[in-house]
């Protein structure tokens, strides 16, 4: 009748869907629907239904959808119906419908459609809309579960997806992986590094899923970094924050961590932040797995944080870290507070807490932590007691101080009202009593005592077991138990019984004269018990201690098997064997291996070559993230490296001494010449080129004014507030030394001469590479300037701070500092002496650093003392570029117009002559040397002068006060 | 991923079945079933189930159970919180999450599911997409869909779907532009016997409210970063602009959504606004009981408590209360055996009081423990942890718009032993 009656209804919707309305198809629909959430069949409709999966109707197409995918399966035949609509809306121009139409079409677990589906799944991952590559990463994973033939060209396509540069793929892609071929390691290299710089910005269910895979990745490429993690423990978190270089330098380990493993940590830290639970678990159990242990303290706070959230989530967190606090109590014993119990937590989250407290207990903490085992005791939720009591138990014998205080505490409960809390202090007072029983004879007369009130046969048992053993220490009390227990024998549970049977036999082989007939009484009762255990252990035992003709050599030794010195139960964590399992998996919150597990591999000996992960197309906007260090093999480059560096400096050495001679001599006039000679032979040569890239350079200045310019003109104004009153006292105080800044302008041609300092030598010992070159530019002299008779003197004030040439990101670990030294060059005075501080944060050694010319690489014939040429230099920047074995860097310096200026001493007659001379600076008289082109230039030049004039005003002592 | 996923109502009545790969029997359930009877309590239920071939990955709110079914390793978080995310969708989308409403609604959350998931992973999460993709029900939409027949569902796909914020829509537009911020704090405490703090923690959420058109690029600092111990954003939050100098960049979702949350912990020294006196004692003969609370403001930044409420969790043995109020009501749930104290906004000149007696299950011994309160109150416009929100900047657009703060602190799970 009622099935009649569903027919009917049936028929009525049949109905609906075959009229010409829409909104009747889309009401009928709306029930079928229904019906499909309730879980009724409706598969009879399927004919019916499927004649509307072309409507144009968008909302009644989707619940079409609804129903084939659900019942395709079931009604193979009529579902291929449909599969022509699909492959038209494929190739719809609207993406949203070309990707529904691939969900819906690899969602139907038809076989015979498989070929249209691999078809499907091709054009779409190569579909300019991501959306609908991302669609077809999800089929990936449905194709392969409904046929796993497909597997090799299913990788084909997972292997151009994980290409694909969208945040929008890239999790469902790595899921794909996952699921089809989590195996194929080797896809992976070529879009580690991409997916590590995108993998902030992907959807946070993707994060999970490729954090997840990474750190399976991590395990097989990367060499352990735990070593020697105990030396850092102390100022882990100052260590973490601080500059990477910085850390270098502390750290003289020959461990050095691969910069893709720190590229990962890295990229994955701030997703701490994520408010989705399972990212922050994910990266959680990464850094677990893959971070020095001296960084695993950022995950801390994230964790505890993650305690406020539901139920579920507390579950698994709690479970996480008990097993993380097993191995390391310090992450969270400053967060213990955050693991007392509430009597408002579920039951499940009580004992998890009480776990992770029990863990975290030792000696400075137990006794808070006792005090707060003490309040749950009191607890109503009974098995909560119990567990609190265990935990009592599990903290009495990790830690021996409070032992006595617990066993107090515990012996106390034994009058407690509540049977379960009686029982099992009493079990957990058995186990403690086993560890040192010979102090404690009266609490097993007093646990004899209570014996008759408990009823729990685990604590009965407890205590008969307790009697055996130490009958020494009651051996009044123990034959009177065993007479008690003889009487209610045949009601006890079968585990009491068993312990009785083991009193009566110990204690007939230690007091026979008083037990010799009760024993014989309780054998005779087990004999015939019903339990055929007990039957077992009567019959063995009564061989076993009454000797009799038939009784071999066991019987003689009776008295040491049973009475043999038994090892204390070690009471340890739940948790203990957990960390085989990857935290944050099922298979770790179940403790046992689920399907499609991946076991996390341990960390190479040798890591894997590391090449493997270089893309090859570096495109020169992303070169912030992009690979390119590290082409070096490491091990064998350490060694080589710093071979050769050796040798380079005896090079630099001879040329140093050829250097230095002439700056000993103190004819700079010569020098001077000489560069002069040079340079305007060479500025001959290409002056109109000149004046482009002079263009282009300051251009390129303006843009970015440098720091130090603002520095300098910054400074000199505020002196010159200074100088208006000074000026006064300081006019009849000239000195005979004053100084004479001079400008030196236009610099086109630098030679750079890189030597080594001791310090590169010194540095190079320890792991990391910081070497400091000094840099000599040379330039153009101005015919204005420089006079003969005029002598450089030394810098008042030489700035320690340096600036900043190449970022540590940009150069894949090279970083480069210059300074100016305000140091005479020792390459004549037309040049200015520049000191670059070179060093390496990255984990390899760096080869052949040398300055080249940024086109052409075939020039760099030195290594490192190699004179590089420099592309221009006009009023302040100077464009070279770096190179490493392999990578090239460019960058420019843009100094400060002061930093061009010669310091000078001069007689004060000299200095009036200079400045009588040199009035035509401070007249527009300059602006008609063509050398002049740019007004701003020209501006801020004779402000310059002009300062620098007065500046010489100023006595020595004072300037380097106020510089 | 996730294979289905099953709605069952506290009373057992599995009422909504959906599935993204093959159907799976509905009797995997009775797994679920048999751990629901052993745990008694709903809160007790073990998120995670093991059944023979398959894994049961359950949470529980608002009165329903959503079971899912995993055939393979998955993360279990992973599986949580997104069976919360889809919970509170639907609380999104139809007011409330319950039973009636999503059978009420079962065309629409079917719709949903499809699109949340696929193949068993997460396909449109954000609120503000599949808000696009499938419009909301209200009265008025439902009465123009059945008069012109047009549909809930959106025809093109959202454009946050592409963006690289797809939590944003596209194309708002607002007469009124105006954001407002709710900073709400909960204080997590403990108290002992006498009224020490045992344990005192501040949990706070920004909530906010923004009804900006355009593409608003907003700014949010705070007078106080340096309090927040430990905080999480919202995806649209610029992590990198927190770090390097503590403000909050970020383009906003359309219409509610959770900012950012924030913890202090329990080195800063957390205001507790309130303090009670109680006294309650079971008696060894008479089966019966005293109980005698008095509730009384501590440091409450001269702000009055609002909706004070104590709750208490009885002993099993308590029959009946027999008590009476000075102020606000009281009522003794016989079955739950909670009792709960309304008291309302807390006068300081005449302190609430609630004293009377209690009778017990005759013969049954005396109870162990004295059930701790657990306290609830409001204090309006007080953040307890002294953070204050210093401006909010709108770039990108040229509007001024309407800003709000409002600040409220309560109770979170603030107890009190006994």
């Amino acid at each position: 009748m009622l099935n009649h009656c569903f027919l009917c209804r049936n028929e009525d919707l049949k109905e609906m869907l075959e009229s010409n309305k829409e909104s009747l198809k889309l009401e009928a629909m709306k029930r079928i629907v229904g019906l499909i959430a309730k879980g009724k069949n409706a598969s009879e409709l399927f004919p019916a239904v499927v004649k509307n999966v072309a409507s144009k109707n968008i909302e009644l197409k989707k619940l079409v959808y609804v129903y084939l995918v659900r019942y395709a399966e079931e009604q193979q035949d009529l579902a291929l119906l449909s599969i022509s609509t699909f492959q038209r809306a494929l190739k719809d121009p609207n993406q949203l419908i070309r990707a529904s139409a691939l969900r819906v079409l690899s969602s139907i677990r038809v076989p015979i459609i498989v070929p249209i589906m691999m078809l499907a799944i091709k054009e779409a991952a190569t579909d300019l809309s991501p959306y609908v590559r991302k669609t077809a990463a999800h089929a990936i994973q449905k194709l392969y579960s409904l046929d796993p033939d497909q597997k090799e060209h299913l990788i084909e396509v997972i292997e151009k997806l994980l290409k694909d540069k969208s945040t929008l793929v890239a999790g469902s892609v790595v899921m794909a992986f996952e699921e089809v071929c989590p195996d194929r390691i080797d896809l992976i290299h070529k879009n580690y590094r991409k997916l590590c710089n995108l993998l902030v910005d992907v959807e946070e269910w993707g994060q999970v899923v490729i954090i997840h895979m990474l750190t399976r990745y991590a395990r097989t490429q990367f060499v352990s970094p735990w070593r020697e993690d105990a030396v850092f423990d102390e100022n882990s978190e100052k260590t973490f924050y601080d500059s990477e270089e910085e850390r270098r330098v502390d750290q003289s380990k020959p461990y050095i961590m691969d910069p893709d493993h720190r590229l990962l940590l890295r990229n994955t830290k701030p997703l701490l932040q994520s408010r989705n639970t399972a990212v922050v678990m994910a990266v959680s159990q990464l850094y677990w797995h893959l971070s020095p242990k001296h960084e695993l303290s950022v995950i801390t706070k994230s964790l505890v944080r993650l305690l406020r959230s539901h139920r579920e989530v507390q579950y698994i967190v709690l479970q996480n870290i008990a097993t993380m606090s097993i191995q390391r109590k310090g992450m969270f014993e400053p967060f213990m507070k955050s693991f007392y119990v509430r009597s408002t937590d579920a039951t499940h989250i009580k004992t998890l807490k009480l776990e992770i407290l029990t863990n975290l207990a030792n000696e400075a903490n137990i006794s808070t932590i006792l005090r707060e085992l003490q309040t749950y005791v009191k607890s109503q939720d009974k098995a909560f007691v119990a567990a609190t009591i265990q935990a009592i138990g599990r903290c009495a014998t990790n830690i021996s101080e409070v032992t006595d205080t617990c066993l107090n505490g515990l012996v106390l409960l034994l009058s407690n009202r509540d049977e379960t809390v009686v029982a099992e202090s009493v079990v957990v007072i058995k186990k403690l009593l086993q560890t040192q029983p010979s102090q404690h004879s009266d609490i097993i007369k007093h646990m004899a005592k209570l014996f008759d009130n408990i009823t729990v046969p685990m604590a009965r048992a407890s205590i008969l077991w307790l009697m055996g053993e130490y009958c020494e220490h009651v051996p009044k009390i123990a034959p009177d138990v065993l007479r008690k227990m003889a009487k209610t024998f045949t009601s006890e549970e079968d585990i009491v019984k068993l312990q009785t049977v083991n009193l009566a036999a110990k204690l007939y082989l230690s007091n026979s004269k008083q037990t010799k007939l009760l024993t014989q009484y309780i054998l005779n009762l087990g004999k015939y018990d019903q339990n055929y255990d007990i039957r077992d252990r009567t019959r063995f035992i009564r061989q076993l201690i009454v000797p009799n003709e038939k009784s071999g050599a066991l019987s003689r030794y009776a008295r040491r098997i049973l009475m043999a010195p038994k090892p204390a139960p070690v009471l340890q964590s739940a948790f203990k064997d957990r960390d085989r399992f990857q935290l944050g998996t099922l298979s770790h919150t179940l403790n046992s291996q689920s399907n499609g597990y991946l076991e996390l591999s341990d960390w190479p000996a040798v890591a894997p070559d590391q090449s493997v992960r270089i893309v090859e197309v570096v495109e020169p906007v992303k070169e912030a993230g992009a690979p390119l260090l590290g082409k070096s093999k490491p091990g064998k480059s350490a060694e080589k490296f710093y071979s050769d560096s050796e040798e380079e400096e005896e090079g630099s050495s001879s040329e140093d001494s050829s250097s230095s001679s002439s700056e000993e001599s103190e004819s700079e006039s010569e020098s001077e010449e000489n560069s002069d000679d040079s340079n305007k032979s060479s500025s001959s040569e290409s002056d109109s080129e000149k004046k482009k890239k002079t263009l282009k350079n300051k251009k390129l200045q303006q843009q970015k004014p440098d720091s130090k310019d603002r520095y300098w003109s910054h400074s000199v104004q505020s002196h010159l507030f200074f100088l208006n009153k000074f000026l006064v006292v300081f006019k009849f105080n000239l000195r005979c030394i004053a100084l004479l800044l001079i400008i030196i302008t236009k610099l086109f041609s630098i030679h750079i001469v890189l030597s080594f300092s001791n310090q590169f030598v010194a540095s190079c010992r320890c792991s990391l590479l910081r070497l400091c070159v000094f840099l000599a530019c040379q330039f153009d002299a101005v015919s204005w300037h420089v006079r003969v008779s005029l002598q450089a003197s030394f810098p008042v004030f030489v700035p320690e701070t340096s600036h900043e040439l190449l970022h540590r990101m940009t150069g894949k670990g090279l970083s480069a500092q210059y300074r100016f030294t305000r140091q005479p060059c020792i390459y004549g005075n037309s040049m200015v002496s520049l000191q670059l501080t070179l060093s390496n944060s990255s984990d390899q050694a760096l080869e052949n650093i040398h300055i080249s010319e940024k086109s052409s690489t075939g020039q760099n014939i030195h290594h490192f003392n190699a004179i590089g040429e420099l592309h221009t230099w006009t009023c302040g920047s100077v464009l070279f570029s770096f190179s490493t074995k392999e990578d090239e860097f460019s960058v420019s310096i843009q100094p400060a117009v002061g930093e061009l200026l010669v310091p000078i001493t001069m007689t004060e007659a000299d200095f009036t002559k200079e400045q009588g001379l040199s009035v035509w600076l401070t007249n527009d008289r300059l602006g008609t040397g063509n050398r002049f082109k740019n007004s701003h230039l020209l501006k801020y030049l004779k402000r310059l002068i002009c300062h620098a004039f007065l500046l010489c005003y100023w006595s020595m002592p004072f300037l380097s006060e106020n510089f | 991923m996730i294979h289905s996923v099953f709605l069952i109502s506290n009373a057992g009545d599995l009422f909504l079945e959906k599935h993204w790969k093959s159907v799976i029997s509905r009797s995997i359930c009775d797994y679920f079933f048999e751990a629901r009877e052993k745990a008694v309590e709903p809160d007790n239920v073990p998120p995670v189930i093991r059944t023979p071939h398959h894994y049961l990955i359950n949470i529980y709110r608002e009165k329903i159970f959503f079971v899912s079914v995993i055939q393979t390793e998955v993360p279990p978080l992973f599986v949580i919180e997104f069976l919360h995310r889809v919970a509170e969708t639907f609380q999104d989308y139809f007011g409330e999450c319950s039973e009636t409403t999503i059978k009420d609604n079962v065309v629409i959350v079917y719709e949903l599911l499809e699109e949340m998931l696929d193949n068993g992973f997460p396909l449109a999460t954000e609120s503000n997409i599949l808000k696009e993709l499938i419009r909301p029900p209200t009265i008025l939409r439902s009465m123009v869909n059945t008069i012109t027949g047009s549909s809930n569902v959106g025809e093109t796909l959202p454009t946050g779907q592409l963006s690289t914020i797809p939590w944003r829509r596209a194309g708002v537009k607002y007469t009124n532009n105006e954001a407002y911020f709710d900073v709400v704090e909960e204080i997590d405490a403990i108290l002992d016997k006498s009224g020490t703090t045992v344990f005192a923690e501040i949990q706070g959420v920004i909530d906010a409210c923004v009804k900006l058109s355009g593409m608003p690029d907003l700014t949010l600092s705070f007078m106080n970063p340096r309090l927040l111990d430990d905080v999480s954003f919202h995806p649209c939050v610029r992590y990198k602009r927190w770090e390097s100098e503590r403000v909050i960049s970020f383009i906003p979702p359309d219409g509610n959504f959770q900012l950012m949350s924030y913890h202090i912990s329990a080195q800063n020294l957390v205001a507790i606004p309130v303090y009670v006196k109680q006294n309650i004692s079971f008696f060894e003969t008479g089966s019966s009981g005293r109980l005698d609370i008095t509730v009384g403001p501590k440091q409450t930044m001269g702000k009055t408590l609002e909706c004070l409420v104590v709750t208490v969790h009885m002993p099993k043995v308590v029959l009946s209360a027999n008590l009476s109020a000075t102020q606000g009501t009281y009522n003794y749930d016989p079955v739950t055996k909670i009792l709960v104290w309304d008291i309302g906004k807390l006068n300081p000149q005449k302190l609430p009081n609630l004293k009377g007696s209690l009778s017990l299950q005759s013969g049954a011994p005396k109870p162990e423990e004295n059930p701790s309160l657990n306290i609830d109150l409001k204090i309006q416009q007080l953040a307890i942890s002294g953070l204050k929100v210093n401006r909010l900047d709108v770039y990108g657009e040229k509007y001024k718009p309407f800003k709000g703060v409002k600040y409220v602190s309560k109770a979170g799970k603030f107890q009190v032993r006994t």
